[in-house]
């Protein structure tokens, strides 16, 4: 079924708040193979201007794809999820995730499309501090297959 | 802090270090485990050839955490990536054995601002195929 375009631009509410722990962010440094010290040692991370450690730069998928997640099970949005495939994914960084950051996640549908039978649903979702300080942005383009 | 290339010493077309790193099913468990990607795809065979793929495939994330450890490393800094973008063309299909899969990254300074951002083009494959079909970075250099 196409998506309906009357979608974009639909917003939900900010998600629970993401409270990052050091533990969390070494836990995913080591999963990518990240030995810098910046994710580890909170005096590497001080001397390079970090009030604490830092995340790698794809950490926050950890807390986006949750938030994505809401957007595919909008009964509007409806994507069948077992023929969904990670089309795409983009990163705006306006500083880098940090231990002892609390954090809420809000998702907005961007674009909605249909190209050759398969449904393209781009959400972005925007991370900011709970006080409202915006971290990044991640954007991603999911392709349900064959389903329109 | 590690020592990174200088703005001053970059220009379009300069070449970063190719990498090469291992994927194996092991680092597929560690990583759907930190990520809270639990797809069946990334650890079952069965569910993954149900679905027609060839086998367990990486998680494309994975592939590009791995692309801007390239890219960071590079610049001397993981807070440096501001600006980021891949597009998934073909799974990397990691075998159950002890060897895996390898993915490796090239990259390009394809732009360089005044403010000392440059923006990088990768090209990243497994097996010799690219398994992204378009990935940019822009990195803030000391």
């Amino acid at each position: 079924m196409a998506l309906d375009q009357g979608l974009i631009g639909r917003s939900y509410p900010p998600s629970a708040v993401y409270e990052v722990g050091r533990q969390k962010i070494a836990e995913f440094a080591d999963a990518i193979g990240a030995t810098d010290a910046v994710h580890r040692d909170t005096g590497a991370a001080r001397a390079a201007g970090h009030p604490d450690v830092i995340a790698p730069p794809t950490f926050a998928i950890a807390l986006t794809l949750s938030a994505a997640g809401v957007v595919v099970a909008d009964p509007d949005v409806a994507l069948d999820y077992s023929r969904v495939v990670h089309g795409e994914q983009r990163f705006t960084h306006h500083r880098p995730i940090r231990a002892g950051d609390r954090l809420v996640a809000t998702p907005t549908i961007e674009a909605v499309r249909t190209v050759g039978g398969n449904d393209l649903l781009t959400t972005r979702v925007d991370v900011a501090t709970e006080d409202g300080e915006p971290v990044c942005s991640a954007t991603s383009m999911l392709v349900a297959r064959g389903t329109s | 802090m590690s020592a990174g290339v200088r703005a001053a010493d970059v220009a379009v077309g300069t070449e970063l270090p190719e990498q090469t790193y291992p994927v194996t099913r092991a680092d597929l468990v560690r990583y759907a485990g930190a990520s809270g990607d639990l797809n069946p795809i990334h650890w079952s065979d069965r569910v993954a050839t149900a679905v027609g793929l060839p086998g367990v495939i990486a998680h494309g994330m994975l592939t590009m955490a791995l692309a801007a450890r390239a890219v960071t490393a590079w610049a001397g800094d993981p807070g440096a990536l501001v600006e980021y973008h891949v597009r998934f063309g073909r799974p990397v299909v990691v075998p159950d054995d002890d060897t895996g899969a390898r993915v490796t990254v090239r990259g390009r300074v394809a732009a360089l601002g005044e403010d000392g951002r440059a923006r990088v083009d990768l090209t990243v494959t497994s097996g010799g195929e690219k398994v992204l079909s378009l990935a940019r970075a822009t990195v803030q250099l000391a």
